[in-house]
């Protein structure tokens, strides 16, 4: 193995989408072509026949190193959609649990014909490191690594803002909350400055925001109030409990009190802004249920989103030359 | 035996020699610098045109591993002569700890045995360096460790911190500290920053560093300890130093060779290989180290060299085993400092040799008429890239993997003995 790992592993030398790792350093095209190409997914959730054959006799593992229900099962749906085969692992319970490494886990499972690995990790990076070891015709799919990345959130987050408000070019996003540990909030950040947004705020207790946010095109704001005043769209981060055990925040009482997204204050965000949250959600912690679900919420809409952008990027990383 | 080294160009960093010029040895020491002794006949002669002779190097960082790996002392050994390197200091974070007299005679007779470089080993400060209570320290002393290190971090009892330093002081043994202070430095596996902050990576603030050194200081003014600090990171880190040397604390510093060249920008998109600890900083700390080492902030320069296998690199960054092979590099990579700052090659070389010594406070280092003849002839103008094949250690992950390096070790003596020759391969005549 000599890997590169100066260079972006997740496109080929053509260009192409080969691997899904990271939104940061793709080309506002392939964005703009998996918003795309999702479009056309989404009736194919309407229609009887809700499967398409693109990914016939292709083998799609879900390693979850990690739990996650929800993700897992929309990238199941995803693939299944797509006439794949679908297996998923849980990882946490099996291989490594004694003691194989992660890429011994993944030669096996090469070994068994598998086409596409779909991988959720505590630890950022590790897909990367999966897919400099893979073979060349094997695709990754980053499904959230550490606090790093999770691309196809990023991307029905995209989505699901292109679909309620059209144009990016004149937008402002609020991204509220844990910033420090979420994944989701860097993949927003990236996909919104791929984009084009011109206003893209950061908003978090200082226990919460990370160093550099300003060089990744960043408004920072400490307070609630200022962070949402005229925003389009409203992000709404996942508070995790462990966050409250250490010096970091007191109370999920007092975070509410301070940055609980409530009626009263998404007055100060424009009339039609729109409220989103990656899920799953912590009522009268990050938002008040009468947010949640109000007429601005699109949070259930952005789950149907999400297997529509899935589909979209697996079939478009299949389709990918193997020339890398 | 009896060795003539003919027309080389002898680089002596402690008395400023700079000059093409005959070097003898004799019975294991320097004999003479430029004209024979009366009656020496050398029964080898070395034609060292076009090579630099200078003082052997002095590692004030290099782990071999054992206790822990068996058999590995013996490959760090030959890899180090093959770097030049003629004295390695062993840190005690072996496994077991070195805190205990019987280990440390045992590193001792299997260094002999190898007739590698000169072993100075460092005894644990703490039992178990778990930073609770002292270890033997001054039976260690006796049983030949040069000086005493908490690795890792500071104890995290400050009160055992300044009862460590007046029992070392009490005894004059020197301590050798990492500036870290250990809740600070968290679990993080990056320097804090932009790249840790877009990659997502655990951040380690300099506040870990600076707020560590205000302590070492302040304890240092207390009891008057003598200490020696082991890998700054920082631009703030070093600030502080050169305050507190003008101050005329008692206190000497080291940084590793890769923080003089990378920075965290080279993390990449985790490239395991520079999952180091100190983690890399910004280019504002690389610009400080630089600055450091020029104004003589920082003393000493050190390998750091930490074989991991590769299997423990092998995994997500912040899972990656932290450090790399360095024995090989650290003289080529001093060079490459040398050309791209501007100092002297004595003044460069002296980082390596005979500040190294002189923390250690050994006779060696240094091309003195009657020092031992601890030499090393390099070809500076000699290309190579760094590459696992190449690499005689048993780790082969380096920060510096593919580097087109210049300047290489092409003969190595320890005490007036040719122990590496490459001319004969890689493990010369120890092999």
């Amino acid at each position: 193995m000599k890997p590169e790992f100066g260079r972006n592993p997740q496109l080929n030398r053509n260009g192409e989408l080969h691997h899904l790792l990271s939104i940061e350093g793709l080309p506002r095209a392939i964005v703009e072509r998996i918003l795309a190409t999702a479009d056309g997914f989404i009736n194919v959730a309407e229609r009887e026949v809700k499967n398409v054959p693109l990914l016939r006799g292709r083998s799609v593992f879900n390693l979850f190193f990690e739990n996650s229900t929800r993700t897992r099962t929309t990238f199941e749906i995803a693939a299944r959609r797509l006439s794949a085969d679908v297996f998923n692992l849980d990882i946490t319970r099996s291989s490594t649990a004694k003691g194989e490494s992660l890429l011994d886990t993944i030669d096996n499972l090469t070994a068994m014909q598998a086409d596409m690995f779909v991988v959720r990790h505590a630890a950022g990076g590790a897909p990367y490191l999966i897919a400099r070891h893979v073979a060349p015709h094997v695709h990754v799919i980053n499904a959230g690594d550490g606090r790093h990345a999770h691309p196809t959130q990023g991307l029905l987050d995209m989505y699901t803002i292109r679909h309620y408000k059209r144009d990016f070019s004149r937008l402002t996003v609020a991204i509220v909350g844990d910033i420090l540990h979420s994944r989701v909030a860097r993949s927003d950040i990236h996909a919104l400055t791929t984009l084009g947004v011109p206003e893209v705020r950061a908003v978090g207790p200082l226990t919460l925001l990370p160093e550099g946010l300003e060089s990744m095109g960043v408004r920072v704001f400490t307070r609630l109030d200022e962070g949402i005043r005229g925003a389009d769209v409203i992000i709404m981060l996942r508070l995790q409990n462990e966050r409250m055990r250490g010096a970091l925040l007191p109370s999920a009482q007092e975070y509410f009190r301070n940055y609980g997204l409530t009626p009263e204050r998404l007055q100060l965000a424009k009339p039609d802004a729109i409220v989103m949250h990656p899920g799953p959600m912590n009522r009268g912690v990050e938002i008040d249920s009468r947010v949640a679900d109000g007429a601005q919420s699109v949070i259930l809409p952005q789950v149907t989103f999400g297997i529509a952008v899935r589909m979209a990027v697996l079939s478009i990383a299949a389709s990918s030359q193997r020339i890398q | 035996m009896k060795i003539a080294i003919r027309s080389g160009r002898v680089v002596d960093p402690a008395s400023g020699h700079d000059a093409v010029a005959d070097l003898f040895i004799a019975d294991g020491r320097i004999a003479a610098l430029g004209s024979a002794p009366d009656g020496f006949a050398a029964e080898r002669e070395i034609d060292a045109r076009g090579l630099v002779v200078a003082p052997g190097l002095v590692d004030l960082c290099a782990r071999m591993r054992e206790p822990g790996a068996e058999g590995a002392l013996k490959r760090e050994m030959r890899a180090a002569l093959a770097g030049g390197v003629t004295g390695v200091v062993c840190p005690p974070d072996t496994d077991p700890p070195l805190d205990e007299p019987g280990l440390v005679r045992m590193l001792r007779q299997r260094s002999r045995e190898a007739a590698g470089a000169r072993l100075y080993p460092l005894g644990a400060l703490t039992s178990a360096l778990k930073g609770e209570a002292l270890a033997e320290i001054e039976t260690l002393a006796e049983a030949g460790c040069i000086a005493f290190m908490q690795t890792g971090a500071l104890p995290q009892d400050n009160g055992v911190l300044l009862q460590i330093l007046r029992y070392a002081r009490t005894f004059d043994l020197p301590t050798w500290l990492r500036p870290v202070e250990t809740t600070l430095a968290g679990d993080g596996v990056a320097g804090a920053g932009v790249v840790a902050g877009r990659l997502g990576l655990p951040a380690v603030s300099a506040l870990a560093e600076t707020v560590a050194l205000y302590t070492i200081f302040e304890m240092q003014r207390e009891t008057g300890a003598r200490i020696h600090l082991c890998r700054l990171s920082s631009a703030a880190g070093i600030a502080l130093v050169r305050q507190a040397k003008r101050e005329g604390l008692p206190v000497t510093a080291d940084v590793c060779i890769h923080h003089v060249h990378l920075t965290d920008v080279d993390i990449g998109f985790f490239n395991p290989d520079y999952r180091l600890d100190p983690p890399l900083r910004s280019q504002r700390d690389r610009d400080a180290i630089v600055a450091g080492l020029a104004d003589g902030t920082i003393d000493a320069i050190c390998s750091d060299h930490a074989p991991v296998a590769e299997d423990d690199k092998l995994r997500p960054f912040g899972e990656a085993a932290p450090g790399g092979t360095g024995l090989e590099t650290l003289l080529p990579l001093v060079l490459k400092w040398c050309g791209s700052s501007g100092v002297s090659l004595t003044t460069a070389l002296s980082k390596v040799t005979s500040a190294p010594a002189t923390i250690l406070h050994e006779p060696t280092g240094r091309l003195a008429l009657g020092a031992k003849a601890d030499v090393v002839l390099f070809d500076p103008a000699a290309h190579w890239t760094v590459d696992r094949a190449e690499i005689v250690s048993r780790g082969g992950s380096s920060p510096f993997s593919g580097y087109e390096l210049l300047g290489r070790a092409m003969m190595t003596l320890v005490g007036g003995e040719i122990r590496f020759d490459r001319a004969y391969g890689s493990g010369g005549n120890g092999r």
